[in-house]
Order: C-alpha cells, then structure tokens, then sequence
C-alpha cells in the first residue's frame, strides 16, 4: 500500500476547499462537500474531524480532507489545516487534565463507482491521549482499515511517541502544523496450506536420494557405529534395571 | 545378538514417543459419567419376571436401556441432533422395541437385550402422526404408522411394508391417532376442527377401506390431547367448555354422533383454564383396552372412571393427586397414584384398577428435594409377587430432570440427574483450607493480632499448633487403618463436610449451569455430586454467566460465585448469587436490573471484604456496580478513566468501546462498524483473565530475542461472509484493541466459511475453518510479535504502543471435523501448550502448540534446527495416543474447559457435551512429580547402604592410621 505523506502546507488550492467546507455549516455531513470537492472523476473527497474539550464532551470540527484516488491501490491524500491559536490553547489544556483528543470520519466505500453508493450512514471514531499528541509534536500516523469490497471499517489515530511523560511543548514551533502519515490498509489475504511447494520438495529429496548411491546403503551399513554404540550403552544402563511400562507420562 | 540390540533399541525409541495413558493409568485420575437427557417416553420390560430392563427415548435424541437395578447404561445408542434425530415413538413388545425416528423418517427395530438393531426401513415421506402396535388373534404382528396423508402397516419381524394406505381428504381432515383392538381392523381417527371427526375402517390383510363415516363435533378442536379409546373400541372425548364426556363407539354402523354425558351428572367439574386429560390403559395391542380410565380435572385432581354399558361410573376420587399412571403384569392392572403427603413428601399408593380398591401395604413415600423441583412424569414397573398379590417400583421425574427409581417403602434404589446432559457452562473454584489451616489463617489475621496482646497470642499459638499436632495425628492414625483394609474399600465416598484443598491443589469444585437452570457442585476427583440447586422460573432460552467475585483465598470470608441469568429475547437479566462450596444463596442484597443487560466486566478492583466487582452495563449504557458499597463507588471513582469496556451488535457490525466516568455513566470512545451486506460478525473473544505468560519472547536461532506482543486487550473478532457461494464466501479475522478500538490486524481467508472455531491465547490466535474448494478443515494460526526489541519493557499500555506488531501466519490441514478447541492453562505459564480438540467421535485430541507454529520452516536451516522448529508439513498428523480419554468417548462434546492446578506440570481438563468426562493432562510430561513407580526401597537402601559403608570405611580408615602411626 502506497502511502502518501502530505505535510499540510496551506495551499491556495486547499484553503480554498477549506473555505468551501467552513461555508456548508458546522455540520459537515461529508456528502454536500464531498460533491463540491469531487471534480477528478476517479477521486473523491471526505472530511477527517476532529474534537478536543476540556469537558470532554465531544464537539467535531474539521481538521482537513482525506483525498482518495480511485483504482485498485487506494492512494490517499490527507490535506489539512493549521491549527489556531484558540485551538492550540485548548489543545494544551485538553492534554493538562489528560482529556481525550478524537477523530473521526463518515463510512465511505473506497470501491463503490457511485457517489451515492459511497456513502453509509454514521461515523468512525477514534482517540488518542491529548498529552501524546501535544508531547509528540501533533506527529501521528492515521490508519484506515477496509473490509474486502473496500468500505472503511475502522480508523486508528497513533502518535509518536505515544507516551506522556509531561515535557513542555513550546507551542508556536510546535502546534500548529500536523505531521500526519496516512494510509489505507486493506484486510491481507490469509495463507492456505502449501500442498504443492511441499510436495516438490519431497520429490527433490526422493530424486536426491535416488541419485546417491551412498544412500542407497542398508540400514546395518549405514548405522552400524551408532547400533553398536547404543547397544553398548544399553547393556551399561539395562544391567542395572529397565523401568517398567507404568510410568506415568503423558502429553 | 544383534538383533536383540536392534529389538531394544526400537523398543527403547517407541517408549519415548509413546505420550498416552498408560493401562494401570485408566480411571487414576479421570472419570466420565453418562447420560440420557429429558425422558421423553420409558417402557419397563414386563416380557420377564427377572428382567431389569428399562427403555428410555429422550429428547436428546438418545435410545438406552438403564438397569432398573442400578440406574446404569446397559447400552445407548446416539442418534442425530435436531429433528433428524428426533424420536417420534417407543413401542415395546416382547424382547424387542420399536422406534419411529426423525418425524417418521425411519422405522427401526431394537433387540433390546444387547441394543442391536434388528431392521430398519426408510418410510415414505410425511409428517408423523402416531405409531401403533397392531394385533391379530392375540398375537401382535404388525406396526402400523399414521403420516400426514397415508397409513401404512409393517411387518415386526422383518420391517418389511404389508400395505401403504393414501388416507381420503387428506389435505382438509387432520389424521391424528390410530388404534386397533384386535379384530382385524385398523381406524384411524381424524378431525376437522370445529366441525366433525372422520373416522376410516381399515382391513389388516390388504389395507381395504372397509368403512368410512363423519360424526359431528362441533366442539373439537383436537383429538390427541382430549380423546382416548376405552372398553370394547369406545371413543371418548372430553370437552371443558360444555364441561361434558362424549361417547361414540367406533363400529356401530347406526349412531351418526356422539353421546354427549354432562360432568355435572357424575359431580365432576373441570377447573377453568384447564385442559383436561384422558389417560387409558390398553395392556395388549392384540385386545381391546380397558374400560377403566382416569380423568384429570385440575392440576391436582384424578378421578379413576369405568365404562360399562354406555354408562360412565366414577370408581374412585384422587383428590388432590398429582401424577397417576397405569401399569400391568400378567393379567392384572394396576393404578398407581402420587398424592401429596405433607410440605417435603408425597405418596404412592396402588389402587386395582378394575375396582379402584386400594392395594395393602403399597405405599411409597417420595420425599422431594428441597433444592429440586416438581415431580411431573410417573412411570410404573408392576410385577407378581410370590403370593400372587402385585408388587411396584416407580420412577419419578421431576421439573429439574432428576430421575428417582424408589421401591416400597420409600427406598431410592438409584438416581440420575439427566440435567448434566446440556451443560450450559461451568467454572472450577479451589476448595477451602480445612478447619485447622484455617485456624492458623484466622490467627495471623490482620483484625486479630490488633486486638489481642502478646501473651494471648502466644497462647493462641501453641493451641494451634497442638490442634495441627493432634491432625497430624489422626491423620497417620487414618492412613495406618487404610493400608490395612483391602484397596477396594478404601474409596469412601466424598462428602462436603471432609472436604478440602489436597497438596498440590488438583481436587476443585467443578461449577456446572445447565440449561434447565439446575447448578451443580461436582467434586472434581469422583464425579460425585455434592450440591445441586434447582432454580425455578427460568425462560427455557436463557443464557447463563457464571462469573467467581471471590475464590476461596480470603478466609474467613466465603467464596462468591454470581451467575448472571438473562433472557433471550428480552435481555432482561436477574442475578444469583451464592457459595460455590456449599451452594448456599448468599444472603447479599442484589442489584435489580430493571433494563436490559449488554455486557459485563469483572474488574480487578476488590471490596473491603475481598470480592472483585462486577459492572454491568444497561442498554442506556449506564453502568450497575456489584457489590455497591461506598468503598467500592469510591475506587471506581479514582480508577474511572483507565476503565475501558466494548461493546458488540451483531445485526448492525458495530463495535463499539466506552470508557467510565466518575458518576458511573459512560462515554463512546471509538467505533468500528463492519458493514452487514458483506460479512457479519460471529464470535468476538478476548483473552482469559487467569492466564499467565512466562516468557516474554522467543530466543532464536541467532540467540537474539523476538519478543512476543502481549496485549491483555487483544479482541479477536470472527466475521463470516454473507454470500454462501463457495468460491466468494470467506471467513475474517480481525484483531482489535479493546482499549483504543484500533485495528492490529486483519485477515481474511479466502473460500472458506464456517463454523469457525477459535481459541485465543498469549500472543496468538489458533482457528479452524471450512476450506469449500478443497472441502476440508484447515487450522490456521496468527502469531503477533512486537519484533527484536520492546517498545516498554515495563509495562503494557494499550494507549502507549503505536508500532503495529508482526504478524506471521501459517495455514495446516486438519484431518477430522471438528466440534470445539480450548488450550490448556497452568498456573504460570512455564508449561508447553497444547491445544485440546474435541472431535465429532467423542475423542479429544491434545495436539501440541509446536505444531501450530508459524515459524515452522520450509527448509531446514541450522538456525531452525537450533529453535527446534518442526518443518513445515502441510498436513496435521493425529495420532491415537494423542487422545487423552483413550476409549472414554464423550458424545456430542460441546464445551472443554480447562483449569489451571497447584502443580505446573498439570492441567485439569473437563469436556463436556452429553457425556462429562474429566482427567488432567500434562503438556510437558510431569516434569515436577516423581513418577509412580518411583523406586522409594531402591533410593533409600543405596542410601542406607552409602551411609553405612561410609561408617566402616571411616572405622577402618582410622584403624589403618593408627597401625601406620604404630609403625
């Protein structure tokens, strides 16, 4: 799976569609926007939000757009925002009283040729300690994971380093762009049982063993060192006494 | 010569690679018990005097003769599960039985001495309807078996079809039952509800119909339940809404409709909302049955009637009785009758049916379990005594499956309890210390050195230890008494009272839930039942949790098990609590659970008096805490944010996890939704909470680590394609965090479906699927590894882990279908796995986890070699000594579980299905316990004799020094 990494610069192009999405209201259902944004035929667009408050009560807002290229690899793009002064203030004091820094994004199928096909009903959430991401640098790595016909099933958000060890994090520097790596993983294909490799491998060694005379030996030519030496071992151990069959083994 | 050394080496090699049981070994340490399941029909063999013979026919789908003497199997035979397999009816004669299986599929015929079958005939297809023995001149000749829409008769003594009858109107008229007396013709009986009953007159010869007619019956709706014949080919119906008997003989020619008698007549009254019942007699198929009958009013009240001339007279008046039944022998029936006696016993009592006299010296009194429940089946054994009068035995069944085999005047000869035939789940708890060890543990308790000063506490010492003194004791007293009894007497029987925890913690208290809502306390060494409660009022689709809040390490505070009851289709639950040790309802107030139950959570937070928490989570995700106490409210107020719980709803994919708030209400965290169109979610499981891992990592052949991703959150999630088609269907493995909703991994295996089996354990997942191309059974196993070096060597937090693991995964094919997978467990962990595979034979497999490994390698390598990896062979080898329960097959084995023991070697194993069979096993050999043919005599004469020797040689030594100083 190719991954993309798209530091999020602010673009005239994206801070255009930015803009389009902060017009289409605060609740962004993705479709509206998703047809504004789609003008690439194979592509199309859906927003990644996201929420951190100090009440922990969760109020999403948009963090940026993933892009999906169509076709079989699905390339995914993630253009996003810098975050503001207020929100990197909120940010801060979300992770100061260890709160919860979630992200969501709307059930789409990465497969479907329709737009209204895309599109199902409901999000996919997620969290990350709001500490992680402030210590890391807002550096995480976004995942999302398909089924088989391609629908999103599942969106993991990690940072790194994920721990929270209470370092200051200088904000200007640090806060305001997101270093994202985002991906789209796809379910991998289980092995079934390796008949054939096995049994080409068996006929090599059988063929092998044909063509050694040496082993075509009988089994007192071959082994006559090691019965011997095993027979000398046993009379020195058997004299002594031969346990019975009544021990008590088991697997 | 030579061939003698080859001979012991071979020998030599084999007694390495045998693992199995040894002979001397069978019964040592495991049991199986047997059962039957819910009787659905019993015929005693009345053929002889002496016979001991009982059939039984259970809804389990089980035909089996018992020992009346005993209550053992003679013989069993198992048949399909579901209605394939179900068992229509049970018809007896002579040394043979009948048996019409799978709604009336099959006809089968028993020898019921040694349970062979005789014939068998497939019928024509139909829904059953009844079976009859039909008898010409006294001799009985024919089965006669009514379907849907034919009738046909048979041959007993080779099966073979005499005629085969399409029943007229068929498609409007419901045919019912079916009854011969003996003259030459068969009826069969059929009704219209509401309307009229059709009777047709069939010849036995050839199957002529000889006569057909209709009488009219308003009132009727079925014939099963209200009509029965009587006297010489009566019918006759009961009817509770116009609260009258109706008569009509089936041959007459001339009357056209029923005589109706008026209850009232006789002064009988049937209880409203009642449905009441007819029971007759008829004691040879080849006669016309008897013209007495009972009449069942109420609940509570039988009435013993006679037909005679067209009149009904009442003979006797059973008021109240529960349960009446007739019963033959020789020439003579009897009636047997179950009235209440006081609160705790009923009594028997035998009645001449022809005169409704009561019999001397009958009576039997059946003493109820106050633990159990109702009696609701009666079955009679009648027999002649010496002096011609008439002698019985009954067996009773009750509400709670326990079946009680008494003799006069009360004696239970033997028991069953057929509810341990549908084990539901089960747990095993420790047993407790006995009195003196916990003496000792009550005097260093924290409460009591506070109190008392030093001297009383050095009293309280000494006693203690004169008490263990005064143990010890009687204990050697005990162990000299046995060894001089033969070893066949020594078995005394367990009883709860003696109870108590043994050395290395092998005997436990086996829990047991079955889906009658019966709980059993089973001691695991003997199988014998120490305790059994029958809760009342459980919905027949309930599902059970059996969650232990407090093992037996707290003394002086007892044991807590909870059992979480919940219906079905309701999801309301209630729960029960109680001592597992004694069964005894714990006096705890309970949380009512007004809404529906989701999901529960037993957290490591404890009491102040020890017991873990239970949280139970409502459909408005609020949360119930178990116990409440304000210490409790209090830790989970501190601990709220790292207490995480997830939740799954199958019929919309979701997944979904919650984290717990300080005011015990909860906040969705994340959201996983697998959409239903393609796959749906089957079984979700995570990891044992008891289970212990050893080692963190693997050393490899390069002597560096791998180490092991052990994440005690890991949610192994099975998902099943919708589409059924061979070639799209497949079976998913998703692994998700618990915690933080992540997904570690996912899988899917391709032309495969289910019913997947999966056991998930340590840091890897082992599944068996169906292969629908190669149609065959494959394992697979998916191993996570964090890789060469831990990201935190200390701890594992689900929220501070952001590299996903390795997975490696590796497929085998796996020679044998299979019914359940469960892995062993030891106390820590140092042990070998093994996976223990309860196949459709009743065999269980303990096949080693070295198998199951996905590093197995293609090629031979050094490094592999030195890992002592097994190459990688496509096929998984079974071999018969890898079967733990030798020839102790368990049948239709639905469950294994699996407890750890004090020893680390040892593993106790209890499968259970119809059949419950309990042993332990040892993985890596028992590498901690000397084995038993241990040679003590050997060991401690060399002993002696190294000690002795040493003496001399220092005498000796001493008198050459001396000598050589002389010198």
């Amino acid at each position: 799976m190719a991954t993309m990494r798209v530091l999020s610069l602010i673009l005239s192009v994206l801070s255009s569609v930015t803009l389009l999405w902060t017009q289409s209201g605060e609740c962004n259902n993705g479709r509206r926007s998703g047809e504004a944004v789609d003008t690439d035929f194979s592509g199309f667009s859906v927003p990644l939000e996201h929420s951190f408050e100090v009440d922990d009560v969760p109020r999403f807002s948009l963090r940026g757009v993933l892009q999906f290229r169509g076709g079989r690899e699905h390339g995914v793009y993630l253009a996003q925002n810098q975050l503001s002064e207020k929100d990197r203030n909120t940010l801060k004091d979300v992770a100061a009283v260890d709160g919860l820094y979630r992200i969501r994004v709307p059930r789409v199928s990465l497969q479907a040729d329709r737009q209204t096909e895309r599109q199902a009903e409901g999000y996919l959430t997620t969290f990350v300690r709001a500490c992680s991401l402030v210590e890391s640098h807002l550096s995480d790595v976004i995942t999302l994971h398909t089924d088989v016909s391609g629908c999103v099933v599942g969106v993991s958000i990690v940072t790194i380093p994920g721990s929270c060890r209470g370092i200051e994090v200088e904000d200007e520097v640090d806060l305001e762009v997101f270093n994202t790596t985002i991906s789209v993983v796809a379910p991998v294909t289980a092995p079934v049982p390796e008949t054939a490799p096995y049994i080409e491998r068996m006929e090599q060694e059988m063929e092998k063993k044909g063509k050694n005379p040496q082993e075509q030996k009988s089994f007192f030519a071959k082994y006559w060192y090691l019965i011997l030496g095993g027979a000398v071992f046993l009379m020195a151990t058997s004299s002594a006494q031969t346990p019975p069959g009544g021990a008590r083994e088991q697997s | 010569m030579a061939w003698l050394v080859v001979r012991l080496a071979i020998s030599m090699s084999l007694l390495y690679a045998a693992s199995a049981v040894f002979e001397d070994q069978v019964g040592k340490f495991d049991w199986r018990q047997q059962f039957i399941g819910k009787v659905r029909f019993a015929l005693f063999d009345t053929h002889s005097q002496a016979s001991k013979k009982l059939l039984v026919a259970t809804e389990q789908n089980v035909f089996a003769s018992l020992n009346s003497r005993t209550g053992d199997l003679f013989w069993r035979h198992v048949d399909k599960t579901g209605p394939e397999g179900h068992i229509d009816a049970l018809l007896m004669y002579g040394q043979d039985a009948v048996v019409v299986v799978g709604n009336g599929r099959l006809l089968r015929s028993w020898e019921t001495t040694v349970g062979g079958l005789k014939w068998e005939t497939v019928l024509d297809t139909g829904s059953f309807q009844a079976a009859a023995l039909v008898g010409v001149q006294d001799l009985v000749k024919y089965a006669a078996v009514l379907k849907k829409s034919a009738i046909s008769l048979h041959d007993l003594s080779s099966g073979s079809e005499i005629w085969v009858e399409n029943l007229p109107d068929s498609d409007s008229v419901q045919y019912q039952t079916i009854y011969s007396g003996g003259n030459g013709l068969v009826f069969v009986l059929g009704v219209v509800p509401n309307s009229h009953i059709v009777i047709v007159e069939y010849k036995i010869e050839d199957g002529e119909i000889m006569n057909k007619k209709s009488v009219e019956a308003a009132w009727m709706s079925s014939l099963e339940s209200s009509c029965a014949v009587v006297s010489s080919g009566i019918l006759l119906c009961v009817d509770q809404i116009t609260q009258s008997l109706y008569t009509l003989p089936l041959q007459s020619a001339e009357q056209t409709e029923m005589r109706q008698i008026h209850l009232q007549t006789l002064d009988l009254e049937v209880v409203s909302g009642f449905r009441p019942v007819l029971t007759s007699t008829q004691p040879n198929p080849a006669q016309p049955p008897l013209s007495e009958f009972f009449l069942q009013l109420s609940p509570d009240h039988h009435i013993l009637l006679q037909f005679k001339d067209g009149l009904i007279a009442p003979l006797r008046d059973f008021n109240p009785s529960y349960l009446a039944a007739f019963a033959t022998s020789g020439e003579r029936t009897v009636a047997a009758v179950m009235s209440p006696k006081n609160d705790t016993a009923c009594s028997i009592n035998l009645f001449s049916a022809d005169t409704g006299r009561r019999h001397l010296d009958t009576t039997i009194i059946y003493h109820m379990d106050p633990n159990g429940g109702k009696p609701n089946r009666l079955y009679v054994h009648a027999f002649l005594k010496k002096d011609d009068s008439v002698g019985y035995r009954v067996m009773v069944q009750t509400e709670d499956l326990t079946l009680t085999f008494l003799q006069q005047p009360g004696r239970v000869v033997w028991m069953r309890e057929e509810a341990l035939a549908d084990v539901v789940t089960m747990e095993m708890v420790d047993l407790p210390f006995t009195g003196t060890q916990a003496e000792l543990e009550g005097e260093f308790g924290k409460k009591a050195a506070i109190q008392d000063g030093l001297l009383p506490m050095v009293l309280k010492r000494l006693s203690s230890q004169f008490i263990l003194l005064q143990a010890w004791l009687a204990h050697l007293w005990k162990l000299f008494y046995d060894a001089r009894k033969p070893r066949s007497s020594v078995k005394n029987e367990v009883t709860i009272d003696i109870l108590s925890r043994d050395e290395f913690n092998l005997q436990k208290m086996m829990l047991m839930v079955t889906a009658s809502g019966k709980l059993f306390g089973i001691d695991s060494k003997s199988g014998t039942i120490l305790w059994k409660q029958y809760l009342e009022n459980i919905q027949p689709n309930s599902v059970f949790k059996l969650i232990v809040q407090r093992t037996t390490a707290h003394f002086p505070h007892p044991p807590q098990c909870t059992l979480l009851i919940k219906n079905k289709d309701t999801g309301l639950g209630s729960l029960y609590v109680f001592n597992p040790i004694f069964g005894k309802k714990s006096q705890i107030s309970v949380p009512a659970l007004p809404r529906p139950v989701l999901q529960t959570l037993l957290l490591p937070v404890i009491d102040q008096d020890y017991a873990k928490v239970l949280l139970l989570i409502d459909d408005q995700y609020k949360v119930t805490a178990f116990p409440s106490t304000k210490n409790v409210l209090q830790q989970l107020q501190d601990t709220a944010s790292s207490i995480f719980f997830y939740l799954v709803d199958s019929s919309q994919g979701k997944l979904s996890g919650f984290r717990l708030r300080k005011d015990l209400s909860t906040e969705l965290i994340w959201e996983v939704v697998i959409p239903t169109e393609v796959q749906k979610i089957v079984a979700v499981k995570g990891k044992r909470a008891n289970e212990h891992v050893h080692s963190q990592g693997r050393v490899m052949g390069d002597r560096s680590v791998l180490y092991k991703y052990l994440n005690p959150n890991l949610l192994a999630v099975i998902t099943e394609s919708t589409d059924a088609h061979p070639e799209r269907s497949f079976v998913g493995i998703i692994l998700i965090d618990g915690v933080t909703g992540r997904i570690v991994h996912e899988a899917v295996q391709r032309k495969a479906r289910g019913p997947v089996h999966f056991v998930h354990s340590e840091n890897w997942v082992v599944y068996v699927y169906w292969n629908s191309k190669f149609r065959r059974n494959e394992f697979s196993v998916l191993e996570l590894f964090e890789g060469a070096e831990l990201y935190n060597t200390t701890v594992f937090s689900s929220l501070d882990r952001p590299h996903p693991p390795q997975v490696l995964q590796q497929s085998y094919i796996f020679p044998a279908p299979i019914n359940t997978l469960e892995a062993t467990l030891t106390e820590k962990g140092i042990t070998s796995r093994h996976l223990l595979v309860g196949l459709p034979s009743g065999n269980i497999l303990s096949l080693p986890k070295l198998f199951l490994d996905p590093r197995r390698p293609e090629v031979v390598s050094e490094q592999s070699r030195e890992e002592n990896l097994i190459p990688y062979a496509p096929e998984m080898p079974i071999r018969e000594e890898w079967f733990i329960n030798y020839n102790q097959t368990v049948s239709r084995i639905r469950g294994i579980y699996t407890a750890p023991s004090g020893l680390e070697s040892t593993c106790l194993v209890v499968a259970y299905g119809l059949d419950i069979y309990q042993s332990r096993v040892f993985p890596s050999k028992q590498f901690d316990v000397l084995k038993d043919d241990y040679d003590y005599i050997l060991i401690s004469s060399v002993l002696f004799g190294l000690f002795f020797a040493t003496m001399i040689s220092k005498r000796l030594a001493e008198v050459k020094l001396l000598n050589r100083a002389w010198r």
